[in-house]
């Protein structure tokens, strides 16, 4: 898929998004919105999966380890086919099988996520599997930036440099929000890039609001490098709905019928300008 | 009590680990700092491409465990019971149980069995925990041989799992091979008529020989070796319950949520009981050497026959 159809796919997949949320009275709105540019590229332009046989033996893993952005991914692989449309119209009423969080009876969601700092750990299992199988598939892990403050995931980043997972790519959705405000002012995360480096990763800087930055830094991974990758994906929170984005208490906030009008208005200009 | 095997429950599934691991290469051992501790100097040795080492790292080594066992490892991590259903409890909670994914964690050295290391290092809390979580199936092997059938179950069962085993070799209670080991199916080694002593891992002993010790006073107990905690052999319960009509439950753990728990959930609602539930109390364990301790609180022999006694109005 060409850069100019992932534009455009993402912002089709933004409205979805939006109404899901809306219509379901439940989301981790502003996480979802900054994340779904990257899931957008990674499942049509980089994931080697297949919606007809989600267990296929050498696909590529995908972890949401920021699992309350369940919405997002949701929508994605309702888009690629993972999950049928009446399961997702169905998201927010009693016994759903689409729940806030992702769980693996969903298909093509590899392993249950929503308590944070878990999803780096369980992939360095995977890709190390993958190297003790001699397999070429990869593992791709999106974790949050708030998320950054759990300890576990550290541990699994020097597990990582230490089996030489270059078949692991990490990223972080850099929006500078969590649930209680900025980042720096919950706990201060700069300099993530230092920090990473130090851990002995890879690591690399995109625009997680441009879909031509998230393709680029994909498309030129050093598989052979003997590193992890990390990429620190710079978003906005509330990306596309101009009264959601950069704003905190948009984290877990679901718009009445007025915001919900306003927000499709906001991502009908996107649309409109692909 | 009887002579002491003199292979740790702990070294019988290393050894069993090692054996089948050269046949079977997507076995994989995953440990955190405890090579020693759990006795895996041998398969680290013998088959290093499938020993992963994380350092002390209760956390990762779980979720680490559970992404090699979703690209089909056959995963056990091993390191101190203590710490992982205490430190690493979310990840066994998410990682595996949730999740599903069969990770076979071997808990060494718990109950009291660093004894004098106290609380930090006692894990008196493991079953109780465990059982509330679902999907997880929870083991306590009260010997040497039947820990190598339990570990020779797990290499290809593929739900997730926790075993709890000591530190020290254990009395055999199986005197050979030649013994069923049915997963959630409790062993009956004596019969009786009487009373019923219930225990699970290294108390299992213990009743042998109360029973043995009640015997001779002319009261005839019936024995269960509860190896299989969850999921629970409700019908073996029933069973004693209903024909011997007292039951004493000895277990090295609190006596909160563990096995006397367990037995009485099933007893009071279907078929209830005189019980006395033998255990830790709600205190942090006295510092001991691990048999002092069992003595102390009353779940060892001599304890299970007092117990026994008193129930019976025979004190």
């Amino acid at each position: 898929m060409d850069n100019q159809t992932l534009k455009l796919k993402a912002e089709l997949l933004r409205r979805k998004l939006i109404t899901l949320i809306y219509q379901g009275g439940t989301g981790h709105t502003g996480g979802d919105l900054s994340v779904l540019n990257l899931l957008t590229v990674l499942y049509n332009h980089t994931l080697n999966v297949n919606p007809k046989d989600p267990k296929m033996t050498d696909r590529d893993r995908f972890i949401l380890s920021k699992g309350h952005c369940a919405e997002a991914l949701y929508t994605v692989l309702c888009d690629k086919g993972f999950i049928d449309l009446s399961e997702l119209d169905a998201y927010g009423t009693c016994g759903a099988h689409l729940g806030g969080h992702p769980d693996n009876t969903i298909p093509g969601v590899e392993i249950n996520t929503g308590a944070l700092g878990h999803g780096l750990g369980v992939g360095v299992g995977m890709a190390l599997g993958a190297k003790m199988n001699q397999k070429n598939w990869k593992t791709y892990v999106v974790m949050g930036d708030g998320e950054q403050a759990e300890g576990s995931i550290y541990e699994a980043a020097m597990a990582a440099n230490k089996y030489h997972l270059d078949n692991l790519v990490a990223f972080i959705d850099r929006n500078g929000l969590q649930i209680s405000g900025s980042t720096e002012d919950v706990m201060p995360l700069e300099s993530i890039h230092d920090r990473w480096t130090a851990f002995g990763w890879d690591v690399k800087c995109i625009n997680g609001d441009d879909i031509d930055s998230i393709v680029a830094a994909l498309d030129a991974i050093d598989w052979k490098g003997g590193k992890p990758h990390l990429f620190i994906s710079k978003s906005t929170k509330g990306l596309g709905v101009g009264f959601m984005e950069n704003v905190a208490k948009w984290h877990h906030g679901v718009p009445n019928a007025a915001q919900y009008e306003e927000a499709l208005r906001d991502i009908d200009a996107r649309i409109a300008c692909c | 009590m009887k002579e002491i095997n003199n292979i740790p429950c702990r070294k019988s599934i290393t050894s069993t680990l090692v054996e089948l691991g050269q046949k079977d290469k997507d076995i994989v051992v995953v440990t955190s700092d405890a090579t020693g501790s759990a006795t895996l100097d041998d398969f680290a040795k013998t088959l290093p491409q499938q020993f992963v080492e994380v350092g002390i790292a209760e956390q990762n080594s779980v979720g680490v465990s559970a992404g090699l066992a979703s690209a089909g490892k056959k995963v056990f991590v091993f390191g101190p019971a203590c710490f992982y259903v205490a430190r690493s409890l979310e990840q066994v909670k998410v990682d595996m149980a949730y999740s599903q994914m069969p990770v076979k964690i071997i808990g060494v050295s718990g109950g009291v069995a660093y004894s004098q290391l106290g609380a930090t290092h006692h894990s008196l809390h493991d079953i109780a925990v465990l059982r509330t979580f679902p999907g997880i199936e929870v083991y306590l092997p009260c010997d040497a041989r039947q820990s190598r059938k339990l570990c020779q179950y797990l290499v290809d069962h593929n739900k997730p799992a926790y075993v709890r085993v000591g530190r020290n070799a254990v009395p055999d209670v199986y005197d050979d091979d030649n013994f069923e080991f049915i997963p959630g199916k409790a062993n009956t080694l004596r019969e009786g008529n009487d009373v019923t002593l219930i225990g699970c891992g290294e108390t299992v002993a213990h009743c042998v020989e109360a029973a043995e010790m009640l015997a001779k006073e002319g009261i005839s107990a019936r024995v269960l070796d509860m190896h299989t905690l969850k999921p629970f052999d409700r019908e073996a319960v029933l069973k004693a319950a209903r024909e011997t009509g007292a039951i004493v439950t000895a277990e090295e753990h609190s006596v909160f949520g563990g096995l006397g728990a367990s037995v009485a959930e099933v007893t009071v609602q279907e078929c209830p009981v005189r019980m006395r539930i033998l255990g830790v109390p709600d205190e942090n364990v006295i510092h001991a050497k691990p048999h002092e301790v069992f003595h102390h609180y009353g779940f060892d022999y001599e304890g299970i026959y007092r117990a026994a006694k008193e129930l019976l109005g025979k004190a």
